[in-house]
């Protein structure tokens, strides 16, 4: 597949991942096994890692708790950003992990059951990090948009239902 | 409508010319359409886009900093700038100072050009099918419209032959969109040569409405005033609507040699004095920072244009490939009435689609149906209209 149609088939995903391979063939002038093989390929080169559900979560009466924790570390010669984010990263609760420019190095977003949970979990099992030298942690207060999702009621269509 | 003095409130009377034009066919199908509960619609003739976020929050800007006078005639000289720079990319030049002229809406500019540039009595020839306004639109300039039919075979285009078959060549002006509301046919460079040639042999005036300029899916837009001998007898027509999705703000412009220029302003300035100023200010930022907002919106409809097309070869609807606008424009199956299709389809399925007989000569036999419409409502859209053709054809 030509990289311009691949690119495009990677938007058409990240757009809306749950359109059936015959639909994506027909919108991007493909036959359906070529668009089968492709994200095949995608997904074994590790450009495309997974798919997911974007949640209002309060929408579901869940209580559940976010963070944004910063993170500053100190490096020596056996210990990179690479061993420490993978260190990190492992744990459930942390569901972004990201290493930033500016005050602090890593941004960690962490989720759980409770803000009494991603308490726990970042004195306990993130600051004791060896090379972690200071965490701050942001508690998420309400969720406007996440990845392109708007968590509002969003408008309704105003347009003529037949105009010129 | 009464035609006044028989008391229902109006005690003068209507004008001829206006008496004589009928409503649009359009608005018989939008009053059928309300009526349905939940009416899947392909007849929106705009975007389902709202405006760029960054054109939006400049018109919110120059209304906090207070900017609600009148503009120059013309528009706001910056904006006139830009839309200069910007048709540099159609390889056109045209001077901010005397050749362009910002109008409220395509519509005003081709009505400005009905009325300044043709006499009663001339023709102005009409390439069909058409956008629902140019008809009346000669007809209130005095003028009279000679429709100018193009075909299925010809997927559409305009070409030499439907002209001389119109007898245009006793027109005065010429008026067309392409890209075309309504079949989303476009015409490729080579072919304006012809339609050039026509128009410098008789020496027709031309109105170049490309509104749509920017929603071409294979290839570049052309525009015949890049044409030799063509930019002296052409009006280009473009506006912010369609590509950046800001139809209610109505704005839009003219492109011409001063001399007409100026003779439209003659008739906006005392007409419209200026286009709405809040318009300007987001038109301007349009320009500057839009493009990506545009090349994305436009990539989107081509996707649905893939899934329409794909759709409809499948259910076993004709249809030539539609390279322009949001539209595409199939035949009903079995040569059945256009206009008994969309209503039973209307009834039965409850899917608009607007008949494309509204749109004048050439347009029997079609549908004209809209892809500015989301993904999922157009893929449902399309399983009706399967399970319709299924059903009755």
């Amino acid at each position: 597949m030509e990289e311009e149609k691949r690119r495009e088939l990677v938007e058409v995903l990240v757009e809306d991942a749950r359109r059936s391979i015959d639909d994506i063939a027909r919108m991007l002038e493909a036959e359906p096994a070529e668009i089968e093989n492709e994200i095949e390929a995608l997904e074994n080169e590790g450009v495309l890692r997974g798919y997911t559900a974007i949640v209002d979560w309060e929408k579901l009466d869940d209580d559940r708790a976010e963070a944004y924790v910063e993170v500053n570390v100190s490096l020596d010669r056996e210990t990179s950003y690479n061993d420490i984010a993978d260190r990190i990263a492992r744990f459930p609760e942390v569901t972004s992990l990201h290493l930033v420019s500016g005050n602090y190095d890593f941004g960690l977003i962490v989720e759980c059951d409770s803000m009494n949970e991603v308490s726990n979990f970042v004195s306990e099992k993130v600051a004791p990090v060896p090379e972690i030298t200071q965490t701050v942690t942001h508690f998420v207060m309400d969720a406007y948009k996440e990845r392109g999702f708007s968590m509002g009621d969003g408008d309704d269509d105003e347009r003529l239902s037949v105009s010129p | 409508m009464t035609d006044g003095g028989d008391g229902n409130g109006w005690a003068g009377d209507i004008a001829e010319r206006v008496r004589t034009v009928p409503p649009s066919g359009i608005r018989k199908f939008f009053e059928l359409a309300e009526e349905q509960e939940d009416v899947i619609s392909l007849g929106v003739g705009e975007p389902d886009f709202s405006a760029p976020w960054s054109a939006r929050e400049a018109g919110i800007d120059s209304l906090e900093r207070g900017r609600t006078s009148y503009t120059a005639n013309r528009g706001k000289r910056e904006l006139r700038e830009e839309i200069a720079r910007d048709y540099r990319r159609f390889e056109l030049d045209y001077s901010p100072e005397d050749e362009i002229i910002v109008t409220t809406g395509v519509s005003e500019g081709v009505d400005l050009a009905f009325r300044a540039l043709f006499d009663p009595g001339d023709t102005v020839a009409v390439v069909q099918p058409a956008y629902v306004s140019y008809v009346p639109g000669v007809t209130f300039a005095g003028a009279e419209p000679l429709p100018v039919p193009t075909h299925a075979e010809d997927d559409f285009k305009l070409t030499y032959d439907a002209l001389a078959d119109a007898g245009a060549e006793d027109a005065d002006g010429l008026i067309y969109c392409y890209p075309n509301n309504p079949t989303g046919a476009v015409m490729e460079r080579d072919e304006l040569e012809e339609i050039a040639e026509f128009c410098r042999e008789n020496d027709l005036t031309v109105l170049a409405d490309e509104v749509y300029a920017d929603l071409t899916y294979d290839g570049n837009h052309a525009s015949i005033a890049a044409l030799d001998g063509m930019r002296e007898r052409t009006i280009v027509f473009n506006g912010f609507s369609k590509a950046y999705a800001m139809t209610g703000t109505r704005l839009g412009y003219a492109l011409g040699p001063s001399e007409a220029i100026n003779a439209m302003n003659r008739v906006h300035q005392y007409t419209m004095l200026s286009a709405p100023t809040t318009a300007q200010y987001m038109a301007i930022d349009a320009l500057r920072r839009c493009r990506d907002d545009v090349e994305e919106m436009r990539k989107a409809y081509n996707r649905r244009r893939n899934l329409v097309l794909s759709r409809l070869e499948d259910i076993g609807m004709d249809c030539f490939e539609a390279k322009g606008a949001f539209y595409v424009f199939p035949e009903v199956p079995d040569g059945a009435s256009d206009d008994e299709f969309a209503e039973v389809l209307l009834e039965e399925e409850e899917v608009a689609a607007v008949p494309g007989s509204v749109f004048g000569e050439g347009g029997e036999g079609h549908l004209r149906m809209s892809y500015a419409t989301g993904t999922d409502e157009l893929k449902e859209a399309m399983d009706r209209i399967e399970r319709f053709v299924e059903r009755n054809y």
